[in-house]
């Protein structure tokens, strides 16, 4: 690795090309668990939101954006209809009308979703997985020199490590968002029962508009997740699927 | 030295030329690709199975037996009779929503409140008769199944003494069953909920005699179950031990919608 070496260019120099482990087998589950598991929630999360649609984005007293616009419900690309004639109430890009069957899947999912969260955070526990994942002071400081190499503003290499400060954040940021998610459901689906709870949030109705809010924010991970891991590349990838990747590490032979 | 104690953390599982390692990685994707495809193929069996499966009361089967699991897991956690908070010398704006049970015009006049009785005739109660017993008010949130919520001054007497005064044998009993006149639209609930000091038999709203479109004269107010299950214009009240039919529930909305 250079810099960790004094390199001079007398020395012998080889290559050592390994397999390595890197997430393990419960990880990858759990990872690959939620990935359906939040689709449906978020699915399901907009058929509810449809029978109320109030939130909007204001500046200065003028509406910038309504969550949701009526394409968004129903959308029809370039005058053709997603849906069949006569089965546009069972098509999965049919928003509208279903509170109901949003309320149906939302409360069978979100067992999945709270059994996967707390067996994923036990188990980083247990494991001592936790301390490569949760941001220690030293994490933000990098999470940014990562944001500006990977706007092309920093040209040097970035540490070599299972994550780097901007992942540490953003992941650990996840399970938290996470938390968030259940507590603010569980305000609104019994606020009576959960009268403190509810209290904690402000109201009813702030619990709702945090609940929404950290879905935009799960929406926002989920579309960087998806571009960082487009980048860094199919070994990177194939690392959540197998638990292992190729390792090509330069090493020096002694003098 | 981040560097060093970052390898010192990595298990080298296999190590060789890089022909050997890449093929070995090969082996190991095969692998996991086997499981992959299982699991994608399994959930999206298992999902399908559970869009597609027969309906009851307007949701697929399974879930409908999943809003049942929910509903008794909850009700061994918590108290039917927690309260929901008020907030004194509060209310927010008029909202009105839904009017099923209420096309025909209501004669308040000769209104009354029927009590259904087995064995006998039902027990015609009148407004005037029925303001006799203790006066409540209170302030409390609505909450609809839609997602808005609503802050209402109410008023009224309690469903726990109508029940005492007029049929005190029907606390031992299940369940409630009530209607419109019209009997278009009709509610059912637990006994607990229907006895919780917060379920009203309610005549005025924020202070005003209520409107024909808020359930005049007599609406139900149950601030622990959702908007849904606040019948409006009370024809009437029946006591049972079988779970009586509700006009939400048959649609795919939850029985028992307690919050």
């Amino acid at each position: 690795m250079p810099g960790d070496f004094p390199s001079t260019d007398s020395e012998r120099r080889t290559q050592r090309t390994m397999i390595v482990a890197k997430h393990p087998l419960a990880i990858r589950w759990f990872h690959w668990i939620n990935f359906p598991v939040i689709m449906i929630m978020s699915w399901s999360g907009l058929l509810i939101y449809w029978a109320n649609d109030v939130y909007k984005v204001n500046l200065g007293g003028r509406e910038l954006f309504k969550f949701f616009p009526g394409w968004f419900y129903a959308p029809v690309f370039k005058g053709f209809s997603v849906h069949p004639a006569g089965e546009g109430e069972n098509s999965l890009f049919t928003l509208d009308h279903r509170l109901s069957e949003g309320m149906a899947w939302h409360f069978l999912f979100f067992w999945i979703f709270v059994i996967n969260g707390v067996a994923y955070v036990t188990y980083l526990w247990l494991s001592r997985q936790w301390k490569f994942l949760v941001p220690t002071r030293a994490s933000f400081g990098e999470a940014f020199q990562v944001v500006l190499h990977d706007l092309r503003i920093r040209k040097k290499p970035l540490p070599k490590k299972k994550f780097n400060g901007a992942q540490q954040v953003a992941y650990t940021g996840v399970i938290v968002m996470g938390l968030l998610m259940v507590l603010t459901g569980l305000c609104m689906f019994k606020p009576v029962q959960f009268t403190f709870l509810t209290h904690l949030f402000g109201s009813y109705q702030n619990a709702r508009l945090i609940h929404f809010v950290v879905t935009l924010l799960f929406v926002l991970f989920f579309i960087v997740h998806v571009a960082q891991v487009i980048r860094a590349g199919w070994n990177n990838f194939r690392g959540m699927i197998t638990g292992k990747e190729v390792v090509v590490e330069e090493v020096a032979l002694g003098q | 030295m981040a560097n060093r104690r970052d390898q010192a953390e990595q298990k080298v599982l296999f190590e060789g030329t890089p022909e050997e390692v890449r093929s070995a990685m090969r082996r190991y994707t095969r692998r996991s690709m086997v499981w992959g495809t299982g699991a994608v193929i399994g959930s999206w069996l298992g999902i399908r199975w559970l869009a597609r499966a027969p309906l009851e009361d307007g949701i697929p089967r399974p879930m409908r037996a999943a809003i049942r699991t929910n509903e008794s897991i909850f009700n061994r956690l918590f108290s039917s009779s927690s309260r929901t908070d008020e907030y004194p010398g509060r209310a927010g704006e008029d909202r009105t929503n839904g009017d099923v049970g209420l096309s025909q015009d209501v004669d308040l006049e000769s209104w009354a409140l029927s009590l259904m009785r087995t064995g006998e005739d039902p027990l015609q109660i009148g407004l005037d008769e029925l303001k006799r017993l203790p006066r409540v008010d209170m302030v409390t949130e609505l909450r609809c199944i839609e997602g808005w919520s609503l802050i209402v001054h109410w008023t009224g007497v309690r469903f726990a003494d109508f029940v005492e005064h007029y049929a005190p044998s029907a606390k031992a009993r299940k369940y409630v069953a009530l209607e419109t006149p019209d009997g278009e639209y009709y509610v059912g609930l637990d006994i607990a909920s229907a006895l919780h000091p917060q379920t009203l038999l309610c005549f005025a709203m924020n202070g005003e005699p209520l409107t024909p479109e808020h359930g005049a004269p007599l609406r139900l107010v149950i601030p622990v179950k959702y908007g849904v299950k606040n019948l409006k214009r009370i024809g009437t009240i029946a006591f049972s031990d079988e779970r009586p039919k509700d006009y939400w529930a048959e649609l795919g909305y939850d029985w028992y919608a307690g919050l």
